[in-house]
């Protein structure tokens, strides 16, 4: 192929014409903006923490035997290879490692079933079973582990549970640690292998297997030849994420497995930069990015392209070709009784607690109060909690009013920014900007929320550019900030995803008859993309204000948030205020839901998971 | 007044050339056509007088005003140019009313309520959709979205109009019924407008004059008629024209002064002022050369008539029609089209005198594809058919 040959005219003028060009497009400003985000909040974070973790702080370089301030590998020896490596890092990675396999093996197969049942099969009430299934994956996990403290808790947890009550004394095997984990893990994490695979289940094209179905294939040999490995791929990749999000969460591990000593990466990760050495930290959150890339790498080599099997066409119905027959009762039964314990019995033990006076005395009918609610300090000397109830608690209403604003201003800033960065990746396709946009945004993803927010206080925690950005570390800000950087990947899925369905022509016939950029914007693009938009918001709203990985580390008794005083409740055995503002919580995120789904038509299985 | 005047367009996507050295004028009220296949660039070169796309080379005027000069990286915005687009896609905006759609760009001129009401209505009326003007795109059928979308090109009384493929997205009725519309269009707002298609009726039927594309460049520019009768080459007589034209295999031998043909359908000899000189054409030896015959100018005889012209032929195959009647024919191991105007029938193996007139018979140079006999027009023969 021929290079492009350019004739050049007089070089001023091509030079002024072409700045002109550049410069009166609001277009390339709006990139050039973008970038200058994406690159401060992300790709300057990342260098910051490789940077403090091989900064000396004075503890360190004093052990080092060096001058503080110096660099040097002490953290990274001390993690790897010294006398505490095995406590430090290599017990917890089996841990993890441990941990994230098993649910692995438990959630995947319960979320490929339930998708197979849901798509394909004849179970009846399909519509409300699959919204409940989704629903209770919209519970955040860390209200999962609070409800199973609720029912299982013995004796180490300060104040027993319900099943103490009832007269079982539950070992410490069955109340904390790995198996504990696993279930709750497990409770969570089948929603990413039900989502995932429900989304290929239904868009395989039917015409595929009735092609088969008229080749003589029988149904068996449809399944295993045709749609098995049409869906294998999504398969493999909902097997892949959950492992890695299983393997960086940090919620269910604090609250559930430091009790019983049972460190995981992320736990050691919050511990050493919230009471440790903040350089150990920064070089677990490193680890801990290198391989959750390296999960989502070998997701790409394994799947990669392949995952685009998808073949939606208009035509074809839908066949349901799994006639349950005898066992469409028993089926039904067994997927109520998922629910029941993914959701109702969570939900139930939490508003039972929420209602008691005392945990010892489980079930008795004196027990019950409304006092957690709305009890008033001058009372509560009476009652085990010393805190007044939660409608009148001034920590309570200061938190719940910072999730909802950390929730509002977040979902506004990053759906917004989702918007833009869908809007230059999808008018950008195939051109350098574009990609490079994908990518940078894409960035967040990878990194496990725990590790994410250690990235961002190794960066903010003291001022930088000569002061002209102030030390963040302990303001409401830099929790918005971490929240708002954190939901970019997901924010511009959406937004691409919208934009897509906004054809370049409709632009293009409105700048042919006159109108500018911002009018377009207005006009054509922001009126088409309002639902999308909307929707977008309402689940970004959802992520951040249920988030306790991302804010554990950097929220403080000044700048707290329902999760975190929940947490900090349970820390102090605080349980029926704990179960209280997780039931707060929930409510708060299925209210949500509702409305996102019914009134902006939110998918949540568009890339929200 | 609008006159434009393409000068030397090239069109990079990257390094893959796609407009190469494009010339074209277009003189103030034509109907131009740009017609040909499917990625030859005509659309590029839509896209390029539009606005939306920048030429890396070339230049563009509108009566003498400089709208691209790509050498000093000058590029006039699309809406200065004057010109409005009607989309292959329609490009309505779904989130608005069709008086919407039609009013945003006269709301963006600032032109006065009632002078935009006025305009609006008057290209509703003009594209007879102004009982719809309150609906919204989804709400219309394929056809009403069409007009709506030419309407609100209109409604601005640009000096250029540019159609994409307009009709591709009709079924067969409304496109003949558009076809109309958009002709009477053009008559009545002598708007000069260049039009998009790869569909050939379309471009015969419709346009004063038609540019055909080839792979990026443009290998004809002349009246239907002209390019009908006389293709430029052998591709372009193939792709012009349905039936096809016959392209016959034969022998020619030029002394200076004829040339003499000799095929299975018969030999012939022809004029040096029919020819083309400018082409390349041996002298002295025989050279290989096609024959480019119309289906409609063969004449077929069921008994054999006086005179030395007629040959006899078999009937292959017949597909009445209807109003015609396409004939395939065989003489001397050739396969060849006849294009019978009314409902005739023929017996399969059936036994015909066909008949040529030399006057509308076509050579091309086999060696360099490309015509070196002009044909005459179409003047009705009397013959005895």
């Amino acid at each position: 192929m021929k290079k492009a040959y350019i004739r050049k005219g007089d070089p001023w003028t091509r030079f002024k014409n072409q700045a002109k060009d550049i410069l009166c497009n609001p277009f390339n400003l709006m990139t050039l903006i973008a970038f200058i985000i994406l690159i401060a909040f992300v790709v300057v974070p990342l260098i910051s923490i490789a940077k403090e973790s091989l900064v000396l702080d004075a503890t360190a370089a004093r052990r080092a035997k060096t001058e503080e301030g110096s660099w040097g590998i002490y953290y990274w020896q001390y993690l790897l290879t010294g006398k505490m490596a095995k406590t430090m890092f290599w017990t917890p990675l089996l841990h993890s490692l441990t941990v994230a396999f098993f649910a692995c093996l438990v959630a995947v197969p319960l979320g490929a079933i339930l998708a197979w049942l849901m798509v394909r099969s004849d179970i009846p009430g399909k519509q409300v079973l699959s919204f409940l299934i989704i629903m209770a994956y919209m519970m955040p996990s860390w209200c999962k582990a609070q409800a199973w403290l609720s029912i299982f808790r013995n004796m180490v947890g300060g104040m027993p549970g319900i099943l103490y009550w009832m007269g079982w004394d539950v070992p410490d095997w069955i109340a904390y640690g790995p198996f504990a984990m696993v279930c709750v893990l497990a409770m969570h994490y089948y929603a990413f292998t039900y989502i995932m695979l429900a989304g290929s289940l239904s868009t395989i094209n039917s015409e595929l297997e009735e092609m088969a179905l008229i080749q003589g294939a029988s149904k068996k040999t449809i399944v295993m030849k045709i749609t098995l490995p049409l869906v294998m791929p999504a398969f493999l990749s909902a097997a892949i994420m959950t492992f890695s999000k299983a393997i960086g969460g940090y919620s269910v591990a604090s609250y559930l497995g430091t009790r019983v000593q049972y460190h995981t990466l992320a736990t050691r990760l919050h511990d050493q930069i919230a009471s440790g050495m903040p350089g150990v930290g920064y070089a677990i959150a490193i680890l801990m990015i290198l391989l959750s890339s390296g999960c989502i790498f070998a997701n790409n080599k394994l799947v990669g392209t392949r995952k685009s099997y998808s073949t939606i066409n208009g035509k074809g119905g839908r066949s349901v070709d799994l006639q349950l027959g005898k066992w469409r009762v028993p089926i039904f039964i067994l997927v109520c009784l998922f629910l029941l314990i993914a959701l109702v019995f969570p939900i139930l033990s939490l508003v039972i607690e929420s209602l008691q006076v005392s945990p010892l005395r489980g079930l008795e009918p004196d027990n019950f109060t409304l006092f957690n609610w709305i009890g008033k300090e001058e009372n509560s000397y009476a009652l085990i909690n010393y805190e007044p109830g939660l409608l009148r608690n001034s920590k309570f209403l200061s938190g719940m009013g910072n999730t909802v604003k950390l929730g509002v201003l977040g979902a506004i800033i990053s759906s917004f920014m989702g918007q833009v960065f869908g809007y230059i990746s999808v008018r950008g396709r195939g051109k350098w900007y574009g990609h490079a946009i994908d990518q940078l945004v894409f960035i967040p993803y990878l990194i496990p929320a725990v590790a994410f927010s250690a990235v961002y206080i190794a960066m903010f925690i003291t001022p930088k550019l000569g002061g002209l950005i102030p030390a963040l570390y302990g303001t409401f800000a830099l929790i918005l900030l971490i929240s708002t950087v954190k939901y970019f990947p997901y924010a511009s899925k959406s937004g691409s995803a919208t934009m897509m369905q906004i054809s370049a022509e409709l632009e293009e016939a409105a700048s042919i008859n006159g109108a500018g950029f911002f009018r377009r914007f207005a006009k054509i693009v922001f009126p088409l993309a309002k639902n999308g938009f909307m929707s977008g918001f309402i689940l970004t709203f959802i992520s951040i204000a249920k988030e306790f990985d991302l804010i554990s580390l950097v929220a403080n008794e000044r700048n707290l948030t329902l999760s975190y005083l929940t947490f900090s409740y349970t820390s102090l055995n605080c349980y029926q205020l704990a179960a209280t503002s997780s039931v707060v919580m929930i409510v708060l995120i299925s209210v949500c839901y509702l409305i996102a789904k019914k009134v902006f038509g939110a998918d949540i299985a568009r890339g929200w998971s | 007044m609008s006159k434009i005047v393409l000068e030397h367009i090239d069109k990079y996507y990257g390094e893959n050339r796609v407009l190469k050295d494009i010339n074209l004028t277009i003189e103030d009220g034509d109907f131009m056509t740009l017609l040909g296949p499917s990625g030859c660039g005509k659309t590029t070169t839509l896209r390029v007088i539009s606005g939306l796309e920048k030429p890396q080379n070339g230049t563009m005027t509108i009566d003498g005003r400089t709208i691209i000069d790509a050498a000093n990286a000058f590029y006039e915005d699309p809406s200065k140019r004057d010109l409005n687009l009607v989309f292959q896609s329609y490009a309505l905006w779904p989130h608005m009313t069709v008086y919407q759609n039609i009013s945003f760009g006269l709301k963006i001129k600032k032109l006065s309520a009632a002078e935009i009401d006025r305009r609006v209505m008057d290209s509703l009326r003009t594209m007879r959709i102004d009982q719809y003007k309150d609906r919204y795109p989804n709400e219309l059928s394929g056809g009403q979205q069409q007009r709506v979308a030419i309407a609100r090109a209109i409604a601005s009384s640009p000096k250029l109009l540019l159609l994409d493929e307009p009709l591709s997205n009709l079924d067969a009725r409304l496109r003949i019924d558009m076809r109309v519309e958009l002709k009477r269009l053009h008559r009545e707002t002598g708007t000069t407008i260049i039009y998009v298609t790869h569909d050939q009726v379309e471009a015969m039927t419709m346009s004063t004059k038609v540019a055909l594309f080839r792979a990026g460049e443009i290998a004809q520019v002349a009246t239907p008629l002209e390019l009908y009768t006389n293709p430029i080459d052998m591709e372009t007589a193939d792709f012009v024209g349905s039936p096809r034209i016959n392209l016959v295999d034969g022998t020619a031998l030029y002394d200076g002064t004829t040339l003499k043909v000799k095929s299975p359908l018969g030999g012939f000899s022809f004029d040096k002022d029919s020819l083309k000189l400018a082409e390349k054409m041996p002298e002295g030896t025989e050279f290989p050369v096609a024959l480019g015959i119309r289906p409609e100018v063969i004449q077929i005889a069921t008994r054999r008539p006086a005179g030395d012209r007629w040959i006899e032929a078999e009937v292959y195959a017949s597909q009445p029609a209807g109003s015609e009647t396409i004939v395939t024919l065989e003489a001397q191991g050739t396969q060849f089209l006849a294009l019978q105007v009314d409902l005739r029938s023929y017996e399969m193996n059936q036994k015909v005198w066909v008949s040529i007139d030399p006057q509308r018979v076509n050579v091309f140079n086999r060696e360099t594809q490309r015509l070196i006999r002009y044909a005459e027009e179409n003047r009705r023969e009397e013959a005895d058919a």
